[in-house]
């Protein structure tokens, strides 16, 4: 007995014929069904990864003047994304930490902490980054000084142009090592 | 009247099917599938609050980085009902999350998993995983100054899983920071992704309940043995068996009523979770921590080794919800009382346990420094001026206070000092502070020397007082 045939009144048409053309049919609709998927599927999915692949913008931005920063101070300075979305509205803004070591020298740090990317604070007073979540702490140059975090916190490229401190990027640094 | 609303009702009923889509509704269950047996119902119902207030508040939400903390402020204090849905919304959450917690320890101790329902446990343990993403999803959804740091926190642990991390990261950013584009797709993936990936499997799971039937209540002594159990089964429900609706369903619409009843009573009289600060990366003084019922998680990367700690982030979750998935694999048949299965009753108990333990821990958060420290008095420091003074106020400047206790006052990350008078000599307070070790800082670099002296003193005369018998005692001596 042939086990496609599921409905007696079938059974009368069932020549090698039929089931070659149903068979057909069967891989004729499949395929159809996969063009449209993919069709439909294939800039879909481009659209919603399209994140991981839009690069970060390369782009050197001021914190400020170099005279507006005191030697052996860590501060706050507030930038912007440099090309944010129309709407990204204050989530277009970020805050590094930036430390004058000299004349000449600036480090500019991550807020993030390298645990886990909660704020780290500045603690004036003990000369230490300090990370609310889960108790990170940092020396002044960023080195580990208790805490989980696996690395020091994280420094962007600083350059001094035309008496102005500049940083190039402000990303979200990743700690990718297990 | 009544024959007119006959035949509309046998008309439609006709035409529609109504009396066929609710036939399952009618099918036989064991007749002692009572109180124990509700779970599974109230975490539906609970899904069915979600579902409701969800489409309610997404009347109002707009999902704008820019607009959303607004239009969440509008909800609460000026739309009608807007707080009291927030609140619904919010304890629908915790409910779902209890309820299908209760419900899968219901089935794992009584065994339901076993043939012939091991893929009705599995579809529940991906549901389990839904619904804590639905609820991580959510509380990103409050677009406060919490969610848009949970935001990079939930980046920097997808960022630690080998070789796609830093991609996980920037889908999760939608970027390489917090920005437009982060709210939307947590918007999309809460509202339209997950949703309709749980409902699709919220049907296969009641369609397997149906196909398998709800699970007996178990026997000592009486095993699951795969090539018998059908029958048994059958038997048992010929003998014994009931309709669900309504001999059984009464119970699952008493404890619906009641749970529904509590969400509201609790969204009425205290209300949904305050907003925090609007979502201002730049502003720095933010202390992000997850909803309750991912607290305890939260804690668990505080306190596990540091060292392993990316191993365990990234295992942990996997390897439990691979055990989860596989158990009704691995042990199919053979007894089903708890009784008979003590290690049962132990998996169950230590998860409570830790999870409940964790959770606690979570809450006092003691491993985070206390930035909200006050300076000690004068009563506390026990001096008004001198170096014992002077240690005591360089004990809060120097952020000291923020990681230690004195009196009660500061932080509970370090030892408390209470009494370290007593315990250290004066050349091991100086040791400690300079060098630092354990989980504490080195101030060699950062403290001049008449500032260690003063912090010494001041620590130094951190001992219990004396009491008159014992100053009595000493006298005589």
């Amino acid at each position: 007995m042939n086990e496609n045939v599921t409905d007696h009144s079938l059974a009368r048409v069932e020549t090698p014929e039929v089931l070659s053309r149903r068979r057909f049919l069967e891989k004729l609709s499949i395929a159809l069904g996969g063009l449209c998927a993919a069709v439909v599927g294939v800039p879909l999915i481009g659209f919603v990864v399209a994140p991981l692949f839009r690069k970060a913008p390369e782009q050197w931005m001021s914190l400020g003047k170099v005279s507006d920063f005191q030697i052996g101070k860590t501060v706050t300075v507030n930038v912007l994304d440099p090309s944010p979305l129309p709407w990204a509205g204050i989530t277009a803004k970020n805050a590094v930490w930036l430390r004058r070591e000299s004349d000449t020298s600036f480090i500019a740090f991550s807020a993030n902490c390298t645990h886990l990317g909660c704020p780290v604070r500045w603690m004036e007073g003990a000369e230490l980054f300090m990370c609310p979540c889960h108790g990170g702490v940092y020396y002044k140059d960023g080195n580990v000084a208790a805490g989980p975090p696996p690395r020091p916190l994280f420094r962007y490229d600083v350059r001094i142009e035309n008496g102005e401190v500049k940083i190039n990027s402000v990303v979200v640094p990743i700690s990718t090592t297990l | 009247m009544k024959r007119l609303f006959t035949a509309v009702w046998l008309w439609l009923d006709d035409r529609i099917g109504i009396s066929v889509l609710l036939k399952p509704m009618k099918h036989i269950a064991p007749q002692d599938a009572k109180w124990w047996y509700v779970f599974g119902t109230a975490t539906m119902i609970s899904f069915i609050v979600q579902v409701v207030t969800g489409v309610a508040l997404a009347f109002s939400f707009i999902p704008s980085s820019s607009q959303a903390y607004e239009t969440l402020v509008f909800i609460t204090n000026n739309a009608p009902f807007g707080r009291f849905l927030r609140g619904l919304h919010y304890y629908g959450a915790s409910a779902m999350v209890l309820m299908i917690g209760a419900h899968m320890a219901q089935t794992f101790l009584f065994g339901s998993y076993k043939f012939p329902r091991e893929m009705t446990w599995s579809t529940g343990v991906l549901l389990l995983g839904f619904t804590l993403a639905m609820g991580f999803t959510g509380q990103l959804l409050r677009w406060d100054q919490t969610a848009a740091w949970s935001v990079v926190v939930a980046a920097e642990q997808a960022g630690r899983v080998p070789l796609i991390g830093d991609w996980l990261a920037r889908f999760i950013l939608g970027g390489t920071t917090i920005g437009g584009a982060t709210l939307s797709r947590f918007f999309a993936i809460h509202v339209f992704v997950i949703p309709g990936i749980m409902f699709a499997f919220i049907g296969l799971h009641v369609w397997l309940v149906l196909r398998h039937g709800i699970s007996e209540p178990p026997t000592a002594g009486k095993p699951v043995n795969p090539e018998t159990y059908r029958k048994e089964y059958e038997e048992l429900l010929e003998k014994s068996g009931r309709p669900f609706w309504p001999d059984l369903a009464w119970r699952d619409f008493v404890v619906g009523t009641g749970l529904i009843m509590a969400i509201a009573l609790l969204a009425f009289f205290i209300g949904p979770p305050a907003l925090d600060k609007p979502p201002d990366p730049s502003v720095l003084n933010a202390d992000p921590r997850p909803d309750w019922y991912l607290l305890w998680y939260f804690a668990l990367l505080a306190l596990i080794p540091a060292k392993i700690e990316g191993y365990l982030m990234i295992l942990m979750p996997a390897l439990i919800g691979i055990m989860l998935l596989i158990i009704p694999v691995l042990n199919n048949r053979g007894e089903r009382a708890a009784s008979r299965r003590p290690w049962a009753i132990a998996v169950v108990s230590l998860s409570v346990i830790m999870i409940g333990s964790l959770w606690i821990a979570g809450q006092q958060s003691p491993w985070s420094p206390n930035f909200q420290a006050l300076p000690l008095t004068e009563k506390v420091i026990g001096a008004t001026s001198g170096p014992v003074f002077q240690g005591g106020r360089l004990f809060h400047d120097k952020a000291c206070l923020s990681c230690h206790l004195i009196q009660g006052h500061g932080g509970r990350r370090g030892p408390d000092l209470t009494y370290v008078g007593d315990k250290l000599t004066r050349d091991n307070i100086i040791i400690r502070i300079v060098n630092g070790g354990g989980n504490m800082p080195a101030f060699g670099t950062s403290l001049k020397p008449q500032e260690i002296d003063a912090l010494v003193a001041f620590l130094q005369s951190r001992k219990r007082p004396i009491r008159p018998q014992d100053r009595s005692a000493m006298a005589q001596n």
